[in-house]
């Protein structure tokens, strides 16, 4: 079974944010939210690096285990998704989330946290594959056509890779060898090896 | 490598003899030798450079790069106190918060049990003195009122998942978690004022004094037929109150903190405030039981004087003697 994962490569990321906005546009996302973002540490300076961050799918992720309406739930491609019409807006697994990936407009009398949204690695929610709800509420279901997430598709530099594990890391492998290094992975111990996530 | 080596040896033995093949075999090795060095410089400026490992130990400890989105803590990689938070929330407060509740109500059941009710000793006199205004008794009824539904909304916040949704279906469980949390935020800040004003009016008579200690030391009318002196507010009602105080300062402030996440939005600061509203809500679950026990089934009379307003005569004598006293003389 396939077990899909991201993996961002700081050697190669430009900052060029066009995962961000490939992202915005493909789910057309509300004002406001970013499913992903572009971090550049020691920004204009020497040993300038850069990621793109989402939703990193966990192994054993924290916002599934601290919801209090338990709507995360795992599929069985390792994708993390959530029931929007169950989501409370307690903010909660923003708290827990190690990559800030859970995004929330705000709503109400005094600005509360709307339905929560986050990436959802282009696989939709729990409604009917391409139904209008799932459209409105997810944004589109690449994975149920057989493709890959938007935001490693359109990666000027491919340094976000997005599919089965062992595709990703094969892909990565070659430039390891081919560099003599593997600095550029990132997170990858945190999201997808439970011992990592113990501190 | 040896295979090459000997390649090169015998090319350049056919071509010419002797010494050719020690000259190639010293420019091979310096050739070789170079690559080796160039390739360990590549390697060390990429892994002790910007991205080496001390490089990475300080990404996943949470400091904060640049980032075009403009939202709340957008600039940082990795947010380290998120897994605290979850184990100090799933793996402590959750199963000790359980074993405090679980056990103040078996501790009360076993007091009822062994103890039961603590009688009037003498029948009632009939005549009645008052005890509680109307305002007080009414802003006592809406703290507790509120308290309970803050109570139940914020126990299913924390436990509900493990059972409720068996109990209501999972339909019914989300609809419930949607109005319990909306009641929780709304209703939080109505019960702030409430508490606050309750805290106030009842502050000057709850202060302690030696009395509350010998009420104490006597057994506080737990031992049967010896009756502490007590004035207006015995050391029990004061412990409940000081308890009340300090632990719904620290629940309101926390709760207002997490009712405003568009004013504090960082994360730190809203998982220490749902830390501190957890334990200081549960310890005061676990008094607020205790308090309705003694108010109700524990204290015969009790209960009256906050319904009505009014206690027999023969209740005040044997529960608060001092304050009796105090009141018998004004009369």
């Amino acid at each position: 079974m396939a077990r899909m994962k991201f993996l961002c490569d700081s050697e190669r990321c430009i900052e060029c944010n066009g995962c961000v906005t490939a992202c915005k546009n493909e789910h057309e996302v509300e004002w406001g939210i970013n499913r992903r973002r572009v971090v550049t540490i020691n920004d204009g300076e020497p040993n300038e690096v850069s990621l793109s961050v989402a939703c990193m799918h966990c192994t054993d992720a924290p916002c599934m285990a601290v919801c209090p309406v338990d709507c995360l739930y795992q599929t069985d491609q390792g994708i993390v998704l959530h029931d929007k019409d169950a989501c409370i807006g307690c903010g909660y697994c923003l708290f827990a989330c190690p990559f800030g990936a859970p995004q929330f407009p705000q709503e109400g009398a005094f600005g509360d946290r709307g339905k929560m949204d986050k990436c959802t690695f282009c696989a939709g929610g729990p409604e009917e594959d391409h139904s209008d709800a799932e459209r409105a509420k997810y944004g589109r279901n690449r994975i149920a056509e057989g493709k890959l997430p938007m935001c490693a598709e359109m990666c000027s530099t491919k340094a976000l890779l997005a599919g089965d594990a062992s595709e990703v890391s094969d892909i990565y492998r070659e430039r390891v060898i081919a560099r003599g290094s593997n600095a550029g992975a990132w997170g990858q111990n945190l999201a997808y090896n439970a011992a990592g996530n113990k501190p | 490598m040896n295979q090459r080596l000997q390649l090169k040896g015998s090319i350049a033995e056919r071509c010419s003899p002797g010494g050719l093949l020690a000259l190639l075999l010293l420019g091979w090795l310096l050739l070789a030798w170079n690559g080796i060095a160039e390739a360990a410089t590549v390697a060390e400026a990429s892994t002790k450079g910007s991205q080496g490992a001390d490089y990475w130990r300080q990404v996943t400890q949470g400091s904060s790069g640049y980032s075009t989105n403009r939202s709340d803590e957008a600039g940082v990689l990795i947010n380290r106190s998120g897994q605290e938070w979850r184990q100090l929330r799933n793996d402590k407060v959750q199963p000790y918060g359980k074993w405090a509740l679980l056990g103040t109500v078996v501790v009360l059941l076993a007091t009822y049990l062994l103890l039961g009710s603590n009688k009037l000793d003498q029948p009632r006199s009939g005549r009645t003195i008052e005890r509680w205004r109307k305002f007080d008794r009414y802003l006592h009824w809406l703290v507790a009122g509120l308290f309970i539904i803050l109570a139940l909304t914020g126990l299913s916040l924390l436990y509900g998942r493990y059972f409720l949704p068996e109990l209501l279906g999972k339909a019914g469980f989300i609809s419930y978690l949607q109005l319990a949390k909306s009641a929780h935020n709304y209703l939080g800040i109505l019960f702030a004022f409430a508490l606050t004003l309750m805290l106030l009016k009842w502050f000057l008579s709850n202060i302690p004094s030696v009395t509350d200690i010998l009420w104490f030391v006597q057994g506080g009318g737990m031992i049967k037929g010896k009756h502490p002196h007590a004035g207006y507010m015995n050391g029990g009602e004061k412990l409940w109150f000081w308890l009340l105080l300090v632990g719904g300062v620290a629940l309101v402030l926390s709760g207002l903190v997490l009712d405003f996440p568009a004013v504090i939005g960082l994360r730190d600061t809203l998982q220490d405030a749902n830390i501190i509203h957890a334990v200081s809500a549960l310890v005061l679950v676990c008094g607020a039981l205790a308090h309705a026990y003694i108010g109700t089934l524990g204290t015969e009379g009790a209960l009256e004087g906050m319904l009505s307003g009014r206690v027999d005569e023969v209740w005040a004598q044997q529960h608060h003697d001092l304050w009796y006293d105090e009141v018998k003389d004004k009369k």
